[in-house]
């Protein structure tokens, strides 16, 4: 899968999960307001992205991980 | 001075029907909500016989932060509540300016707990198991979820008294109103359908195996039942003072004059006639009628060998000559468990609304207890105005309601 690939996943599974369009999410766009996490959201966030991409991703990583391309970086650091 | 509680709203849910038209014309015309669910066989079950309703999809009328923490248990109870509400006349701006209650009954939870468990096992990792399943595992989790979504601020609790749990609440709620703790409290009870949380009930060969007739398996009464058939859904019943029905112009339905309670202190499964006959008699005590007034006994009969000839000999022993009909829902929706308490009484309004008292179907031939008994095995067209509903649970627990029309 190269970097528009999982990109595209990526924003296409987070849109179904947290039912937004696809359209609202942009690399620079805040994950948690658009997404509209609170900290139990935020859980199902990672268990998704574990599930489908393989990346676990840790409780001191997550704070870091604030944008989207963030969290491309992320996932395709651990690929 | 005690306060007198009323039922100002209904709202069901079940496999006769997704409102109060629907189930009132299942129960006017016979209508049975019972399948054979093949999926089931395939797990193992003795008897593959069930209840059937859809689960209700809440996309468009919940979010999905709300709709995460829901097990099935709590959608149903989600719909039947909305219906109540709106039936009470009760919208959000009141819900947000008094204090209103909620007592619901359920005892179980079993599909998430399973469902976590599995993804536990599998994955070792407890993240994936998400942030709704511990929510949706715990046996509050009807009263956890709606007394969020409804932004409820009064009594918030869950009642698990077995198969009397919904009966229970109703009498619980109708006790807080009467003391003055509440002006209204949101009562009911709720039920999962899924194969995992009635496996081990299964095991204990208390279903019906006339697989071959699903429809005729819940037999209440009959000589030749052999089980019960489990269903489930919810209900939900609106009770609150008199003076605050008054006061907001509430459509006064009916009001509940007794609520008996006993525990059998005995066996475990089995039921005794000394406890439910208690109850009974608390009941009557407490509404203050003689028993010539009550026009209609809803049973709890589930149509388990020992469970309905104990009930037949406990009627029988309070009701002595008199002799109003005397019938068991069940034969339609096999036994709704934690909801049946509320649900029977959500049907036993509908038909006393409607002068009518459905048939006990299924009733072919009675047995040397219930032939005692005024059973019928068609529908009465009837107007009563009073009727008692009983249910029994596990471990003893009896609960009993009259309820009076107004």
């Amino acid at each position: 899968m190269n970097r528009e690939e999982l990109e595209e996943k990526v924003n296409e599974v987070l849109a179904e999960e947290f039912e937004i369009e696809v359209e609202d999410i942009t690399p620079d766009a805040n994950i948690k307001s658009t997404l509209m996490l609170d900290s139990l959201s935020l859980v199902d966030m990672v268990a998704l992205i574990e599930s489908e991409f393989g990346v676990k991703i840790k409780g001191t990583e997550v704070t870091s991980i604030l944008t989207f391309e963030n969290l491309y970086d992320f996932i395709e650091s651990k690929n | 001075m005690e306060r007198r509680v009323v039922i100002t709203g209904m709202g069901i849910y079940s496999c006769l029907g997704a409102d109060l038209d629907q189930v009132r014309d299942s129960l006017y015309t016979g209508k049975s909500g019972i399948i054979f669910d093949p999926t089931r066989k395939e797990m193992g079950f003795r008897s593959a016989l069930t209840s059937h309703l859809e689960v209700p999809d809440l996309k468009k009328q919940l979010s999905r932060s709300q709709r995460v923490y829901m097990p099935e248990q709590a959608k149903y109870a989600y719909a039947a509540t909305k219906q109540a509400l709106e039936h009470a006349g009760l919208d959000q701006d009141y819900l947000d300016r008094n204090e209103i209650g909620l007592l619901y009954g359920n005892d179980s939870s079993a599909d998430a707990v399973v469902k976590s468990v599995d993804t536990m096992r599998e994955k070792k990792d407890t993240t994936l198991v998400g942030s709704g399943a511990i929510f949706q595992s715990m046996n509050s989790t009807v009263t956890m979820n709606l007394s969020c979504i409804f932004k409820l601020r009064g009594m918030n609790l869950t009642v698990s008294g077995a198969c009397a749990s919904g009966s229970h609440a109703i009498g619980l709620g109708a006790l807080l109103i009467r003391q003055g703790l509440q002006d209204c409290v949101i009562c009911g009870g709720a039920q999962e359908v899924n194969p995992f949380s009635i496996g081990s009930f299964d095991g204990i060969s208390a279903f019906s195996t006339r697989e071959h007739e699903p429809t005729k398996a819940s037999r209440p009464f009959d000589r030749d039942r052999d089980g019960l058939v489990p269903g489930g859904g919810a209900a939900t019943v609106i009770i609150e003072s008199y003076e605050s029905a008054v006061r907001r112009g509430a459509p006064i339905l009916a009001e509940v004059l007794g609520y008996g309670f006993s525990s059998n202190g005995d066996h475990i499964s089995n039921p005794n006639v000394d406890g439910p006959s208690r109850s009974l008699l608390m009941a009557i005590r407490q509404s203050g009628i003689p028993i010539n007034e009550i026009g209609y006994i809803n049973a709890h009969a589930t149509s388990t060998p020992v469970g309905d000839k104990n009930e037949a000999k406990a009627i029988h022993n309070v009701f002595g000559n008199h002799k109003p009909e005397v019938a068991s829902t069940k034969c339609f929706t096999g036994h709704e468990m934690w909801m049946a308490g509320a649900s029977e009484v959500v049907y036993s309004m509908l038909m006393m609304k409607n002068d009518f008292i459905a048939a006990n179907l299924n009733f072919e031939n009675p047995d040397e207890d219930s032939v005692h008994l005024n059973i019928p095995a068609e529908r009465v067209e009837k107007k009563f105005d009073t009727f008692l509903s009983n249910s029994f649970g596990f471990g003893g627990t009896n609960s009993s309601l009259i309820i009076r029309n107004l």
